[in-house]
């Protein structure tokens, strides 16, 4: 089956997208079992991972259009939330997830109050400073968070007094994460904050005309997508054990944007599909080494040449409009004009 | 009558560019009220500075009894002023049906946590705004858009679609910025016998428009502006015979034997 009737599968009828999510569901749940290596476990762990991550970073940028680069920040302080909390003061990584994703939001509206009146790439900037801010302050506040050497042995959770440690184990924490975050963000975007979040992308002061608060909404909005970024970061600190700044470095935030931009934005599953794609090229590509990330430039050069609003991405998504081969048929609009005005 | 929308002296420079100058007005609650003028006369930056867009350099806009001067849009529209603007700002890759339900944001209370737990709130909004929205899309005569792609539609029917998502706000007073700009003569007569027929129903309309048949059959008042100041105000006769519109507007030395109608076909 072609993915594209996969979607339209996926697109049809309300029963058959029910039953469709439940199979996809039960094999998921049934994956472990058929492959239980720790190699194929480890790829699993880190695909749902980046589904958290790049679905988050995908509210921010896909739904709501602001332009954010700078997600590792909030990773990295759901990270060292968690850990410091774990290894430092004994709390158990039940409590400390949820604190860890509020640590990353509380950050998240700090960081959006004062950008309320940035658009695009003047946002890209602030965003992408505030990540290697919080990276620094990570890499050099020796006394909390260790500094170059990082925080070590952080604890393996517990559950119902069974230590977790395995891939496997986590395995299943994660997808109960994943799951749980697409769900949230389902029923948010279906709803009138949803919209709220759309019509600040489609045209912002069409939307201020209407009553939205959009200083408000684009808060909520940062705080939502940080919120998950933080819980992330909570949950992953005890599966590596180790954490350092250097894991949450620009290229990191990159490696999550490029995953929200080739799976599409502005769609449920696009990032789902980015974090698979991108995850099983970095396995595929190991031997070729650093040069992968070559590969990862072309792959998103060649998406925004031939299909800008990702591979799960509507063609008549506002991001599909601002493709190279601009639709000359199409009523123009003042995006589309600009393209051509640029070449 | 009580006066709903007035503006007292309100200024707006850009720089050194006078885009309005000194203009009052009052505006009666239950009018159909026309503001006319040549190109740059400063008629859209007025409907921006009424609407909270921008904040008048000096002056007062003060609604229903309350100023709202610098008040930001959003709550302006909440106070019940809705708009439509001049070069149609809809939400384009949206259908017609969603569009107007993003209309109904004010009137709806849905937070995070109503749309995430699916209470009673939620679905009371949704089926509040679902219906609503159908409803007036029925009214506009748009129903048979409604699952259409705003940018799909032809200009005029995207007009209509953008007074149809100001009415979710259910306004006291409507801002049109050029209508009927883009629509043929029959067309143009069917929106201003809506337009009438919303007058009715107790909406105050504010009306920027070029096409003088449409101003002079469809508003009671008329302010007219050039170069960012206030020649005239008055019923449409008055202005019709107003020796600075018809110079405004024609030239001096010609106007007054023309006569307005013949001159605008």
């Amino acid at each position: 089956m072609s993915l594209k009737s996969v979607l339209t599968l996926y697109r049809t009828h309300k029963w058959t997208k029910v039953t469709f999510l439940a199979i996809i569901g039960l094999l998921l749940i049934l994956f472990p079992v058929v492959y239980p290596k720790s190699y194929v476990m480890g790829v699993a762990c880190r695909i749902l991972m980046y589904v958290i991550l790049a679905g988050s970073l995908n509210v921010i940028n896909g739904y709501s259009g602001q332009f954010n680069i700078g997600h590792a920040g909030y990773y990295c302080i759901g990270a060292y939330t968690a850990a410091i909390l774990t290894t430092k003061l004994g709390w158990s990584f039940w409590i400390v997830l949820p604190l860890g994703g509020l640590m990353a939001a509380l950050v998240g509206l700090l960081v959006a109050t004062p950008t309320f009146k940035l658009r695009g790439i003047y946002l890209a900037i602030v965003t992408l400073g505030f990540s290697e801010i919080i990276r620094l302050v990570a890499l050099n506040w020796q006394s909390l968070t260790g500094g170059p050497f990082g925080i070590k042995g952080i604890p393996a959770p517990l559950l119902f007094g069974f230590r977790i440690t395995k891939s496997i184990h986590y395995y299943y924490i994660f997808l109960a994460l994943a799951v749980l975050f697409l769900l949230a963000t389902y029923l948010i975007i279906n709803s009138r904050v949803g919209r709220a979040w759309v019509s600040i992308r489609e045209d912002e002061d069409a939307a201020r005309s209407l009553g939205i608060e959009t200083r408000f909404y684009k808060g909520l909005n940062f705080m939502y997508g940080a919120f998950w970024a933080g819980i992330a970061g909570a949950a992953f600190a005890p599966y590596f054990k180790f954490i350092s700044s250097d894991m949450f470095s620009l290229d990191e935030g990159f490696n999550i944007l490029s995953m929200v931009i080739i799976g599409g934005q502005g769609t449920l599953i696009g990032p789902v599909l980015g974090s698979v794609i991108i995850n099983f090229l970095t396995e595929f590509l190991r031997p070729i080494s650093q040069y992968r990330f070559v590969v990862y430039a072309l792959l998103i050069i060649v998406m925004m040449w031939i299909r800008p609003q990702g591979l799960a991405g509507a063609s008549h998504s506002i991001l599909a409009s601002n493709r190279i081969f601009a639709h000359r048929k199409r009523a123009p609009s003042s995006r589309t004009r600009q393209v051509e005005g640029d070449k | 009558m009580a006066t709903i929308l007035e503006a007292r002296d309100v200024c707006q420079y850009f720089g050194g560019l006078k885009a309005v100058e000194k203009v009052s007005m009052k505006i009666e609650e239950g009018d159909i009220f026309g503001v006319i003028g040549p190109n740059g006369a400063g008629k859209t930056t007025f409907f921006n500075i009424c609407s909270g867009i921008l904040k008048p350099t000096s002056g007062e806009i003060v609604f229903c009894g309350e100023s709202i001067t610098g008040s930001p849009p959003e709550k302006i529209a909440r106070k019940g002023m809705a708009r439509t603007f001049q070069n149609i700002q809809l939400f384009k890759y949206m259908t017609v049906l969603e569009n107007v339900k993003i209309g109904f944001h004010t009137r709806t209370k849905t937070t995070m946590f109503s749309a995430l737990f699916r209470t009673k709130q939620y679905w009371q909004d949704e089926s509040f705004a679902h219906d609503n929205a159908l409803n007036i899309l029925e009214q506009v005569g748009l129903l048979e858009y409604k699952d259409t792609l705003a940018s799909n539609l032809p200009y005029g029917v995207q007009r209509k679609v953008e007074i149809a998502r100001a009415l979710a706000l259910d306004p006291k007073i409507l801002l049109l910025d050029e209508p009927v700009a883009g629509m043929n003569p029959v067309e143009s007569q069917e929106l201003a016998n809506f337009i009438i027929g919303l007058n009715k129903a107790g909406i105050t309309i504010v009306v920027i428009e070029h096409d003088m048949k449409f101003v002079m059959s469809t508003c009671n008042r008329i302010l007219v502006l050039n170069f960012g100041q206030k020649i005239c105000e008055g019923t449409p006769e008055m202005v019709q015979n107003d020796k600075a519109v018809n110079e405004a507007y024609f030239g001096k030395g010609l106007a007054i034997e023309e006569g307005y109608q013949s001159a605008t076909h």
